[in-house]
């Protein structure tokens, strides 16, 4: 549902920096917790994108997973799933270092 | 004709757009006094029903605006009109992908038909969703999700999103408990495990139970 939000920003996003060149390939980040579904922001991207110098662009998509640092030990986890908590000592107080990532990376064009 | 492939780095975030604009907003506030209330929670889950108790309760008290989020019509916003409060209805329907939340940019749009210097609070009920509103701020001070006791226990856990970003739930329609399956303390521990802690205050706006609770709640973090 969100990603469609999403794909129409990362269009825009890419198609303000290609500046009129043709976009062939857009690396995009997304962290685990974004709970974005991939295949729904591909679907979404490929329909945005359509009528604009970003249409036929691939969307590569890089999911990164959750990482967390304990407040309490200062131990960092893999958080592969809720709760999140320390691999360590069990806590659950913990800070998100990775895996809300939300951003395009970079770009490739036709020069 | 020869083409040759260039790659340029971008780093932007996605909200990027959306935050700012939300930081707009918030300042506008910040100006204006209002101490704002992002509501959010599923379709259905009472969002209206609360508010209308919670005018009734804080009339004389505290001037609360409303903004009213909806995909269409202005039935909730008709509802409410009744309260004689400020009060303005965004409809969500023309944006494109924008339909199912309220974004900075969409409240933002809304704002020029509030009177903010009279608002003590205002409160954005944002479109019945369970995952979208969670990523777009709209310039609020604080996060409020209403949840009925109707939708199961197990929704922190399927949508962590929304859960994990909200400072306050209420948990709705607990007049009903007596007569559903539902395990309140399995759905609280489901809570606790994507937002540890997270207050929380059981209200049935059809009783009345717990709206004093939370109009204190919003009197003392208004401060």
């Amino acid at each position: 549902m969100h990603e469609m939000a999403i794909a129409e920003s990362v269009v825009r996003i890419a198609g303000q920096h290609a500046n009129g060149r043709r976009v062939t390939k857009v690396y995009l980040k997304v962290g685990h917790l974004r709970q974005v579904v991939p295949s729904a922001l591909t679907f979404g991207f490929e329909l945005v994108a359509q009528g604009t110098p970003i249409e036929g662009a691939e969307l590569a998509l890089e999911q990164i997973p959750a990482l967390g640092r304990c407040r309490a030990c200062g131990v960092e986890s893999r958080l592969p799933g809720f709760p999140l908590q320390c691999r360590e000592c069990g806590g659950f107080d913990l800070e998100i270092v990775e895996g809300e990532e939300l951003y395009v990376e970079s770009l490739e064009m036709e020069e | 004709m020869h083409r040759t492939a260039v790659k340029q780095i971008v780093m932007e975030g996605v909200l990027d757009a959306n935050d700012a604009l939300a930081q707009a907003n918030r300042e506008r506030f910040d100006g204006a006094g209002n101490y704002v209330i992002n509501m959010m929670s599923s379709p259905g889950a009472g969002k209206t029903a609360l508010l209308e108790r919670t005018l009734e309760r804080l009339r004389g008290k505290l001037c609360l605006g409303i903004l009213e989020g909806d995909v269409q019509t202005t039935l909730d916003a008709d509802r409410l009109a009744r309260f004689h409060v400020p009060l303005v209805q965004v409809n969500t329907d023309p944006g494109f992908g924008g339909e199912c939340h309220l974004d900075a940019n969409m409240v933002r749009s809304g704002l020029s038909e509030l009177p903010l210097p009279e608002i003590d609070v205002l409160v954005i009920e944002n479109v019945g969703n369970l995952v979208c509103p969670a990523e777009f701020k709209v310039g609020e001070d604080v996060r409020v999700m209403v949840y009925s006791v109707t939708e199961g226990e197990e929704k922190p856990l399927k949508y962590p999103l929304m859960f994990r970003s909200a400072d306050l739930v209420l948990v709705n329609k607990v007049d009903l408990l007596e007569h559903l399956d539902f395990d309140l303390e399995q759905f609280l521990g489901n809570l606790d495990a994507v937002n540890p802690g997270v207050e929380r205050i059981l209200t049935s706006a059809r009783t009345g139970q717990g709206v004093e609770e939370w109009c204190s709640w919003l009197e003392h973090r208004r401060g």
